[in-house]
């Protein structure tokens, strides 16, 4: 076993990829028992600078200093022997094996595995933290929040003292959360270091000793928690003053745009995902879908999108059946859809941006004539696209898939937007982005509604919901517990609700 | 049964069969390890070529069969080394990489052949084992336990494959390499060294297959000797869905139905033989075509790795 970690200090870190300049001179530092905040827009360069601290990139300048030595971490299984842990984005957990095999993956020196001292020590962990969990459970039966779960036990299994999460709320329930924060001030107090990326102000207000905020790849402030404010976070990240957006003008619907008339879908796993839901949105409404992930809102969102069969009901968009039309046909009647993984489903990563912004019209006037791309259209059409939504780019032709979070959904939005659906499905458009963008994207929505287009908007964030919907249904296991007006979706009623009880 | 075949006929299709499935299962064995670690190596059939040749070659030269094997083996892992050089380092397009290793082995030991033997010559292979006691016992004994060497290794590979794959360490990095690279990556697990071992493995063990043909089987060695089993085998890693068992079983099927229709050719067996003849192949794809689902292939299968993309 290695030194304890008392001190970490990054400092001058830079690191360039190709076109951007990811970290530039960045110093950051923590005590043993702190937590600290790392803040910043979408492509402001946190990940990169974690990745960094755990050996997955090598810095282009800039050292790492543990308790006063300098260390170079030239692998992730460096970073763990010096009592690194990381708990990444994007979750790294192999879906196929068991939790206790993931947890020992890359552990084990002997010939055979040994599962049954791997449990026991998984327990000891689970115990000593509270922290529920099968070791025999597959992953893929896991939710997001358990997964989660066996991120944190597969770095304390490893040893860790210094632990890194990389936005581990983006994907939680609202009480998901609260646990979550709850055992990572535990852990500090039990001596951990503890570093948090998050887009949440609350979460870093609640939890954090000190918040560093990146800008562009360079340190902006660094501050302590306690004396700064939640809106002096979002200036300094931001760079300008934050005005949260608000449903404005009345609600006044017009006639019926997608109406869904108990509609029953089967999910992956071949069991019922959709037991009977029928919903009704109107011109000038978005409908809020509020409800714990898992509870079919994946599968609503794509049986109306068209890219899963219905076992039984109707769906209707703009007055005309839509039911198991393909997607083609329902994107012409005028269906604008955001998914869940805009990266693979709502784009094309290796397409350029250009390709991506008229992927759904390329075949037609004015950017196709005589089945012929019309570059010098597509071109104006693009930078103005670019331009207008604020897309972050170095040009045109760059691969989507370089973009950072934020900027993809940008693409979408532009995309889906600009072709003027008469009802537009988002998936968790806000999930992993910063509050500009978030901010940004509401207004988008907003404005779409006051356009007269008729809007599902599926989300966990109860905040959210209750700002820009007119109307919130809750789902639960399948099925549409109640829809209500956003006046009378106070917290408790929607917590009860999304926990399945009447 | 009677008149169409007699108990004597039944054994002897029953054990030929098993001797039918050891090249299908050493090849696919192989060609599963490399697959569960997320790599399809198309490569094998020319590999089993090689490992044809190369065992027959120095069984030849040194009148030892057991020369032969270990001829065979060290060929079939440089054959291994180089799909991975290729696939793995230089990270090219699989499939297209699997198909320039095949007929690269295909022309290399046809060539080696004509250059260096040139005509049929036969040579002394391995001679069946009886195992004391148990091949005596009716029947089954004659089935299963008068054989040779690689028939019994063939066999015996198959619960150890199960086990290696389950229960080791090994195994459990291979499984999460083939599943999850990046998840694999963060822990410290080289996936270019796991995906290369399994390479190497999956190489040995093709040639091996093909040794068992020249040196355990025909005595001698021929053009085309493997006679397109290399594809099948990868047929039968997909049918067997990535198991040792599964394997065993689409093996057995495919060499039992091969064994089947030889014996009505040989012994003129009352049934039409034109059918006879298509009936492994047919048994093959009507198996793939019902059982056939990528739900249970290993999610990283075909895809090159590396660091921080978003693909
Ligand atoms: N592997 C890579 N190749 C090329 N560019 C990259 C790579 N990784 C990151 N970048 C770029 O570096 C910049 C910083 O990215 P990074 O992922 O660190 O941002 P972030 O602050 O974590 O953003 P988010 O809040 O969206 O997660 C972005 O412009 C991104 O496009
Ligand atoms: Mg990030």
């Amino acid at each position: 076993m290695v030194e304890k970690i008392k001190q970490l200090e990054m400092s001058g870190i830079t690191k360039r990829f190709p076109g951007v300049l990811s970290n530039n001179r960045v110093n950051i530092q923590l005590e043993a028992g702190e937590v600290l905040a790392i803040l910043g827009e979408n492509g402001a360069g946190k990940t990169t600078l974690m990745n960094i601290l755990y050996g997955l990139y090598q810095p282009d300048a800039g050292e790492i200093l543990l308790n006063g030595k300098q260390v170079r971490i030239n692998s992730p299984s460096e970073a763990i022997e010096l009592g690194i842990g990381m708990v990444h984005q994007h979750f790294m957990l192999v879906p196929t094996l068991t939790v206790c095999e993931n947890v020992i993956l890359g552990l084990s020196k002997k010939f055979f595995v040994d599962l049954k001292t791997a449990a026991k020590r998984i327990k000891e962990i689970t115990d000593t933290y509270g922290l529920a969990i099968n070791p025999e459970a597959y992953v893929w039966q896991l939710s997001v929040g358990e997964q989660q779960r066996v991120e944190i036990i597969k770095a304390l299994y490893r040893g860790a003292n210094l632990l890194i999460l990389d936005e581990p709320t983006a994907v939680l329930t609202p009480q998901e959360s609260n646990e979550l924060i709850l055992l990572l001030k535990n852990m500090a107090q039990q001596g951990n270091s503890i570093i948090l990326i998050s887009h949440k102000l609350n979460e870093v207000m609640a939890i954090s000793d000190r918040v560093t905020v990146l800008r562009d790849g360079v340190v902006c402030a660094n501050v302590k928690t306690q004396e700064t404010t939640q809106e002096e976070l979002a200036k300094l990240m931001v760079g300008r003053e934050m005005a949260p957006c608000r449903r404005e003008g009345n609600y006044s619907p017009g006639k019926i745009v997608l109406e869904l008339q108990q509609v029953h879908a089967k999910g992956d796993k071949g069991s019922e995902a959709l037991a009977g839901v029928s919903l009704q949105i109107r011109e000038n409404e978005i409908l809020g879908i509020a409800g714990v992930s898992g509870n079919g809102q994946k599968e609503l969102a794509e049986v109306i999108a068209g890219l899963r069969k219905l076992s039984s009901g109707n769906i209707s968009l703009n007055g005309k059946d839509s039911t198991n039309m393909s997607p083609a046909e329902i994107i012409e009647q005028g269906l604008g859809y955001i998914p869940e993984d805009r990266i693979h489903v709502g784009t094309i990563p290796s397409f350029s941006i250009w390709e991506n912004l008229i992927l759904k019209d390329h075949h037609r006037l004015p950017f196709a004539k005589y089945s012929l791309l019309q570059n010098r259209k597509i071109m104006s059409h693009s930078s103005s696209q670019v331009e207008k939504y604020g897309i972050k780019t170095p040009d045109l032709e760059t691969p989507t898939a370089r973009l950072s979070g934020g900027n993809i959904q940008r693409v979408v939005l532009a995309r889906e937007i600009t072709r003027n659906p008469v009802a537009l499905v988002a998936a968790y458009p806000t999930r992993g982005l910063d509050i500009g963008a978030t901010e940004y994207l509401h207004s988008k929505l907003l404005e779409a509604r006051s356009n007269g287009v008729g809007i599902l908007l599926i989300s966990e964030d109860l905040e959210e919901l209750t700002s820009i919907c007119d109307n919130i249904a809750v789902l639960y296991e399948g099925k549409i517990m109640k829809v209500m007006p956003v006046e009378e979706a106070d917290e408790r009623t929607m917590g009860l609700l999304m926990a399945g009880i009447a | 049964m009677e008149g169409f075949m007699s108990i004597d006929i039944f054994i002897i299709i029953l054990a030929t069969g098993v001797r039918l499935a050891t090249p299908f299962l050493l090849a696919a064995l192989g060609e599963m390890f490399v697959q569960r670690s997320g790599v399809y190596n198309l490569g094998v059939e020319g590999i089993m070529m090689m490992g044809a040749f190369a065992g027959f070659f120095a069984t030849l030269q040194q009148g030892s069969p057991l020369l032969g094997i270990i001829v065979s083996l060290a060929i079939g892992a440089l054959m291994g080394l180089i799909m991975a050089f290729v696939s793995v380092t230089f990270k090219a397009e699989q499939g297209i990489s699997g198909i320039g290793l095949y007929m690269f082995g295909w022309g290399l030991s046809g060539l080696l052949f004509r250059l260096y033997v040139g005509g049929v010559t036969s040579i002394d292979g391995l001679k069946p084992i009886a195992i004391p006691m148990l091949s005596d016992i009716p029947l089954i004994g004659q089935v299963l336990f008068n054989h040779n060497v690689l028939v019994y290794t063939a066999f015996l590979l198959v619960p150890l494959s199960g086990i290696v794959l389950y229960k080791t360490s090994w195994g459990l990095n291979i499984r999460a390499v083939g599943n999850k690279p990046e998840a694999a990556d963060t822990l410290g697990v080289s996936v270019v060294k796991i995906r290369y071992q399994c390479l190497i493995v999956g190489g040995m063990l093709a040639a091996l297959a093909g040794a068992f043909l020249t040196i355990g089987q025909a005595n001698m060695y021929a053009d085309n000797i493997t006679a397109g089993r290399g594809f099948i085998a990868i047929a039968l890693v997909y049918f067997g869905r990535w198991s040792p068992w599964g394997i065993l079983l689409g093996s057995l099927l495919f060499s039992m139905a091969d064994s089947f229709q030889s014996m009505v050719q040989v012994l003129g067996i009352n049934f039409p033989y034109e059918l006879a003849v298509i009936l492994p192949y047919m048994v093959t794809i009507i198996a793939l075509a019902i059982s056939y689902g990528r739900v249970w292939a290993p999610a990283a299968l075909g895809k090159p790795f590396e660091r921080g993309t978003r693909g």
